[in-house]
């Protein structure tokens, strides 16, 4: 087991560069979440972890070795493949005991080895079948299987649940996690779902563009992003973004937006012109007393909570509140925020603004 | 996914459908039947007319192929006393003695050399050309391809004579090795487009789960392209071995004596007397048979899918 580092990594592909300059640090026996939507840089960046993909520059340490321009058969690392990839010649045995033949092990002990690991996975009685007739969550059972017979020192995992059914997902990404717990392997997956990744993730790194948005842990992300990005791709309904033209001064706690006072998390950081005001459905409560005041337009039934969609003087929001509290649509409801869970984006960097709230998440990275 | 149609087709269809079957393998294996049947009849047999189709059979046309004869007299045929085998006794019957074995032995197996070795030259450098084409960048891919492909718009026998001066030239005149070039040069660019579509089709992850599980790109080239595109080298080997046996016009060309192939030859059995129809024909019959035995060998490969469905699409 190991810790992996990547330092400064940058991938180009001709004229168009799919990773930029990356830093990251993966700690021993981590659950490591790459996210970010289609086409940011994840898979790339994790195949570059592998040896699939040569970095055009930087370095990447795995147990303290460098190993960016290593093949990957010389990494010591297994592969999930979001396809499987399980070897159709080859029965679920031969599949799973393939890289313990590279590596020269006697065929009694490649057995003894692929028995052990079938018993860990609940794989024992298909172990003489062709991996052709095999149901979607055997072939990724078989596809982990193959992963950690040879106790390799770390897992990378490209999706590995997507080609699964919505419902037997969920019971795989228990599964898998519970694996992970029981043999505390360092392991990285990539995903798109940010509910997986905040799911299963001990740490995540968010991606776009090529470039590292934020890494951190779940929660330090969903209360915390440190950028709008983050900010809109973590969440369901995402952050609200108050856009407003106005000044916070180093040392100040309080905005105006529209007219209206808002109190924020002291800022440590001075900004003006175009801003956001970044607050999350849950934190927004509804009080006569505001002076603030937005429109509904629409609710969702959610059970405990409902999404309430409001038209405000800074733009379109949803905020979460109990379902016994009974909103109609057109009603105009006053609306007043957690202070101590705000975060203002400087518009232009597209960056959170430091303050006493944040600091301790965004000044480590 | 394949499509299927609407409608059911009805019964009168089916049978219509299954008539016109019928007809077309009536009219393929006709010829077919016809030469096989010629091999066993007599010469005179051969040509009646009109045709039989109920005669003799006897081994007369085989014998014939794989032996020279000349005619001997009453009294050289009473001089040799009784005939020692059955062949021998074939023979006597329509006065000639046995001079010795024919050229055709040698022939077919010219032939086996000749198809054979530029087959699997064909598949090597053809695996190997598509493998590199399908999963590396290669530069000017598409020019290349396209390039090899020209090399088959026009008959190959266009160029016969530039190759004949140039044969000649380097000494590959009649020779095993200038005929398994030759056709290997004229198969190869039909052995790359098919076998490029073939790998192409193979999941590159394969290779990158073997690259991982420790092998070296060409161990999982060997151990895990090679297997999945068995359906596709075996469509291909038959295609270039078909095309290597069956060539007439270079091989009347460009052989002679050392390297000529069967299908020069058996015309020339015929003779002088142009009445040996039936050792034309048993030579047509034993040619056809190495073909027949490679494709129903390779057959289960042509009829085995390729992934098994062990990848989720």
């Amino acid at each position: 087991m190991a810790q992996i580092r990547i330092q400064n990594v940058r991938k180009e592909f001709g004229a168009f560069t799919a990773v930029q300059s990356s830093s990251f640090t993966v700690e021993d026996g981590e659950f490591f979440m790459l996210l970010g939507p289609s086409g940011c840089g994840k898979t790339t960046t994790l195949r570059m972890m592998a040896g699939l993909e040569l970095p055009t520059s930087g370095e990447i340490y795995i147990d303290g070795e460098e190993v960016g321009m290593k093949p990957a058969s010389q990494r010591d690392i297994a592969f999930v493949f979001q396809m499987f990839a399980l070897y159709p010649h080859m029965n679920v045995r031969k599949n799973i005991s393939y890289p313990l033949l590279s590596q020269g092990m006697s065929r009694a002990e490649a057995k003894t080895r692929v028995e052990e690991v079938a018993r860990i996975l609940k794989i024992e009685n298909i172990l003489d079948r062709p991996v052709g007739g095999l149901s979607g969550g055997d072939r990724q059972r078989v596809a982990l299987g193959r992963a950690i017979v040879r106790r390799p020192k770390a897992f990378f995992m490209d999706e590995p649940l997507g080609a699964l059914d919505a419902e037997f997902r969920e019971h795989m990404a228990e599964e898998l996690r519970a694996l992970h717990d029981r043999i505390g392997a360092t392991t990285v997956y990539v995903t798109h779902d940010q509910l997986e990744a905040m799911q299963m993730g001990d740490k995540i790194v968010v991606m776009n563009h090529g470039v590292v948005e934020q890494f951190g842990k779940p929660q330090d992300i969903y209360d915390w992003p440190a950028t709008k990005f983050v900010a809109k791709f973590i969440g369901s309904p995402a952050m609200n973004f108050f856009d407003f033209d106005g000044m916070i001064g180093i040392g100040s706690n309080v905005i105006e937006l529209s007219g209206h006072r808002v109190t924020v998390p002291l800022s440590r950081q001075g900004a003006s012109g175009k801003l956001t005001l970044g607050v999350r459905p849950e934190h927004i409560r509804f009080s006569d007393a505001s002076a603030y005041r937005g429109r509904v337009l629409a609710t969702e039934y959610l059970g405990t909570t409902q999404i309430v969609t409001m038209a405000t003087p800074n733009g379109e929001i949803k905020a979460r509140t109990p379902a016994k509290q009974s909103v109609t649509s057109g009603e105009i409801i006053g609306l007043e925020f957690d202070p101590q869970t705000l975060t203002i984006f400087d518009d232009m960097k597209g960056q959170a603004l430091l303050s006493e709230a944040n600091e301790r998440v965004l000044r480590h990275g | 996914m394949s499509s299927y149609s609407v409608t059911e087709p009805s019964v009168r269809q089916k049978w219509a459908a299954g008539t016109l079957v019928v007809i077309y393998a009536l009219i393929t294996i006709l010829p077919l039947l016809w030469i096989i049947a010629t091999s066993f009849k007599s010469p005179s047999d051969a040509i009646a007319y009109p045709p039989k189709t109920v005669f003799q059979p006897t081994l007369e046309g085989y014998v014939n192929l794989f032996t020279t004869r000349t005619r001997a007299t009453e009294q050289d045929l009473k001089e040799l006393g009784e005939p020692n085998t059955w062949y021998d006794r074939i023979v006597r019957k329509d006065g000639f003695v046995i001079a010795g074995p024919s050229r055709f032995l040698e022939r077919f197996s010219n032939s086996m050399i000749i198809g054979f070795g530029s087959t699997v030259l064909c598949i090597v450098l053809g695996t190997a050309a598509a493998y590199a084409f399908s999963r590396f960048k290669v530069p000017l891919k598409d020019d290349l391809l396209f390039f090899i492909l020209s090399t088959r718009m026009m008959p190959p026998i266009a160029v016969a004579i530039p190759i004949f001066l140039m044969f000649r030239s380097l000494g590959l005149n009649d020779t095993h090795a200038g005929m398994i070039l030759l056709y290997t040069a004229v198969n190869l660019s039909l052995a790359v487009w098919l076998l490029k579509g073939f790998i192409d089709e193979i999941p590159i992850e394969y290779e990158e789960a073997a690259l991982i599980d420790g092998y070296t790109r060409f161990q999982a080239f060997y151990k895990v392209v090679l297997p999945q595109a068995m359906t596709g080298i075996a469509s291909t080997a038959i295609f270039c071995l078909i095309f290597a046996w069956n060539e007439y016009a270079f091989a009347v060309l460009l052989t002679s004596g050392t390297a000529q192939t069967a299908p020069p030859f058996i015309p020339t059995i015929i003779g002088v007397g142009g009445q040996d129809w039936p050792a034309v024909a048993a030579g047509a019959t034993l040619f056809l048979v190495p073909v027949m035995i490679f494709t129903i060998v390779l057959r289960k490969h042509l009829l085995r899918g390729i992934t098994f469905g062990a990848v989720r699409k």
